[in-house]
């Protein structure tokens, strides 16, 4: 388009440069929750995700068994264990007071001040004897350093499915998605077609009233339709929080959308068309049925994609129609309730946001072509 | 579990079935009682009228019910409830109102929307503007735009644990796990507890959705930066104007109504945001905005549906102008064509 910058100037090279630039932008924050959602979650803790590939040296004190776990051995009185408590890792130095808590190196022998001798080998094996029986309460401290080698592992995952109760908010949400997509398509499709092809009085008015409540703010519609629900649900005696209440909700949320978008590709589709099938007889419904739904099947998909990202991330309208039991909270609302008492474990939070976040970037990346015919026909149209 | 998916698998199939009954029985019956394709053609003709005059009624029906009970009876309904008192028994007039101008959590929800209002839209467009140019001039542009597209898809609710990761504050002297403060750390600075920042959180809040946001200015403006016609980027170069010039003298004012969608619709969206403040602070540290005040009083202290409803109207009421906007340009749309 430029024959200015169409040579491999300099000016190529920046922008090159430039929109590498960006992408990495974009995608690093994504990036690195993903990487840290797979690190070991001790890592995860004290490190940046950035540094996932270097060992990390870490302090660590354990406190060793009591006085009940020695064992005597050829006249001495021993208690061992492992420092590591069978972690991967080296030991790269030892010491026994918070004062010097690596004064010693591994396999050097360091005499207590009760006279006992403490030795930790590379491998985290540490061993405490003494000539006489050791007394105390407590078991003694023993404070390390230790270089832990990068570590990846899936289970952070298999936490958050089973005893995070992901899993079940899995299945809620897409129990809450898909019938929220597929029922109002029928509905809208049969309203669009109505609109563009067929003629009525007040078609004008119906049209402008459709784009005009595809802005209105979902806030407005939350308190009238709560009470409305609370109401119905005492009248028949069944409660007020159901799937049902939430398809019908997102159903009337998503329709404005729904009809402005396939109204707007049906009314582009080519007029002799509808007009040959009515002068061979066909009724309105024959046409719409044989020859407007299958053609408009790339604004279907568009708005089944749209309906679906929009029902699957949606936490305003489960919050307020569906319970926060676990049979009905949806991953979002686990997100945000995990937040909220999970804040500072982060092995839990990114986990849990990648398994929110894969179904919806499967249909992105897969489907990404309907996703932007969509987004284009709903706002550039004419314009 | 299993139970779930069954029952959700049966309303759907039952709802479509529903749906699909509905269009074909109330056709067929549309038909059988007005026959006009045989029989006495006066009455044919007459009943053909009659089909035609039904018939959209019945395409329409299910939707401007739907549409009327979840969208337009509410919208009323708010306005109602706004002048009523916390259980929407008793009426106070516009004593909810009053409130609100004197409360010192809604203005401060006002300012910070304003604050989003003014550069939530403005930064996702130019950044969507820029990248959609520069991508434009790569010949992997598409794979770029495809992953700045991207988090378009993630929820807002990921969106901020992503951010929210990404401002993680530790202690000074331990190793940071938030990039920001890491990369603070590495210029030297000290490290920050970003979001509770009176003030200044609003903008690291508003770059979550902003980040969201870029991807589709951008496939938009992108579409509409190929849709200027040649001839005018040819005449500007035989003119001897430079790639800068002809960006902003010529491409920019051929995409002006395009830029206003863009604009006017990231703003519909500013002003509904709700999950990220809710997920990041909930309001703390001065970071309210008028969403998720609203969303605060539905349930504060079970629930002060006037307090509410009120604020929902406010935002109504921000909405309105681009409302008038859209179906203005949506009207002259259909008469041009």
């Amino acid at each position: 388009m430029f024959a200015a910058s169409s040579s491999r100037s300099p000016l190529t090279w920046a922008v090159h440069a430039s929109v590498i630039f960006l992408v990495v932008i974009w995608t690093l924050p994504t990036f690195g929750l993903f990487i840290s959602s797979i690190r070991d979650k001790d890592q995860l803790a004290i490190s940046g995700w950035w540094t996932s590939l270097t060992t990390t040296e870490q302090n660590r004190v354990i406190r060793a068994p009591g006085p009940d776990a020695q064992v005597e051995q050829n006249g001495r009185f021993v208690i061992s264990g492992d420092v590591l408590e069978g972690g991967p890792g080296t030991v790269t130095a030892f010491g026994f007071s918070s004062r010097e808590p690596t004064k010693y190196q591994p396999g050097d022998i360091a005499i207590l001040r009760s006279g006992a001798e403490l030795t930790v080998e590379e491998d985290g094996a540490f061993s405490i004897s003494s000539a006489e029986p050791i007394e105390g309460r407590r078991g003694q401290r023993v404070f390390f350093s230790a270089e832990t080698p990068p570590r990846f592992t899936l289970e952070n995952y298999r936490n958050v499915l089973t005893s995070e109760g992901v899993l079940q908010s899995f299945v809620n949400s897409m129990t809450v998605a898909v019938p929220a997509t597929i029922i109002p398509i029928l509905i809208a499709a049969f309203a669009a077609y109505a609109l563009a092809w067929m003629k009525f009085p007040g078609r004008a008015l119906l049209i402008a009233t459709v784009v005009g409540l595809l802005v209105v703010p979902l806030q407005m519609s939350l308190i009238p339709l709560l009470k409305m629900y609370n109401g119905v649900g005492a009248f028949f005696g069944v409660p007020a929080k159901t799937y049902l209440g939430i398809w019908l909700a997102h159903t009337g949320f998503g329709l404005p959308l729904a009809i402005y978008l396939l109204r707007n590709y049906i009314a582009g589709l080519p007029k002799e068309l509808m007009e040959s099938a009515r002068v061979d007889g066909a009724s309105d419904f024959d046409i719409f049925v044989k020859i407007v739904l299958p053609l408009s099947f790339p604004a279907l998909a568009s708005f089944a994609i749209f309906q679906f990202l929009w029902t699957w991330n949606d936490l305003l309208v489960a919050m307020v129609f569906l319970g926060n039991g676990d049979d009905q909270l949806v991953l979002t609302g686990r997100l945000r309730e995990l937040l909220g008492s999970r804040g500072g474990n982060w092995e839990i939070l990114t986990a849990s946001a990648f398994v929110t976040m894969i179904v919806p970037l499967i249909v992105f990346f897969s489907l990404q072509r309907f996703l932007v015919r969509g987004l284009l026909a709903g706002s550039v149209k004419g314009g | 579990m299993v139970e779930q998916i069954v029952a959700a698998i049966l309303t759907m199939v039952l709802g479509v079935a529903g749906c699909a009954f509905y269009f074909i029985g109330s056709n067929w019956l549309l038909d059988r009682i007005f026959p006009f394709k045989q029989g006495d053609s006066a009455v044919a003709a007459r009943n053909q009228l009659i089909t035609a005059a039904i018939r959209p009624w019945l395409f329409l029906g299910p939707a401007m019910i739907a549409l009327f009970i979840y969208l337009v009876y509410p919208v009323f309904d708010s306005l109602r409830l706004s002048l009523f008192d916390r259980t929407g028994g008793e009426f106070v007039g516009l004593s909810n109102y009053i409130w609100m101008i004197n409360d010192g959590e809604f203005r401060q929800s006002m300012f910070n929307n304003m604050l989003w209002l003014i550069f939530v839209p403005s930064l996702s467009t130019f950044f969507g503007l820029i990248i959609a140019a520069l991508t434009d001039r790569v010949w992997w542009g598409n794979i770029a735009k495809s992953m700045i597209f991207m988090p378009m898809a993630i929820s807002f609710i990921g969106a901020s644990v992503i951010w929210k990761f990404i401002y993680d504050f530790r202690g000074e002297g331990d190793a940071q796990i938030g990039l920001l403060n890491a990369v603070v750390i590495f210029l030297g600075g000290s490290p920050e507890a970003w979001i509770t920042l009176d003030f200044w959180n609003n903008f690291y809040l508003m770059v979550i959705l902003i980040w969201i946001q870029t991807g589709f200015a951008m496939v938009i403006l992108s579409a509409a930066l190929r849709g200027i016609p040649e001839e005018t980027i040819e005449a500007a170069v035989i003119d001897g104007a430079n790639g800068v010039q002809i960006f902003f003298k010529i491409m920019i004012p051929q995409i002006w109504g395009t830029i206003a969608v863009v604009w006017t619709t990231i703003t519909i969206l500013v002003l509904k945001v709700f999950d990220i403040v809710l997920a990041m602070t909930n309001g703390q540290w001065n970071s309210q905005v008028l969403a998720n005040l609203m969303f605060d009083w539905m349930f504060r202290g079970g629930g002060d549906f006037g307090r509410g409803a009120a604020i929902a109207v406010v935002i109504m009421v921000l909405v309105i102008p681009i409302m008038v906007w859209n179906i203005r340009r949506a009207n002259a749309e259909m008469e041009g064509r």
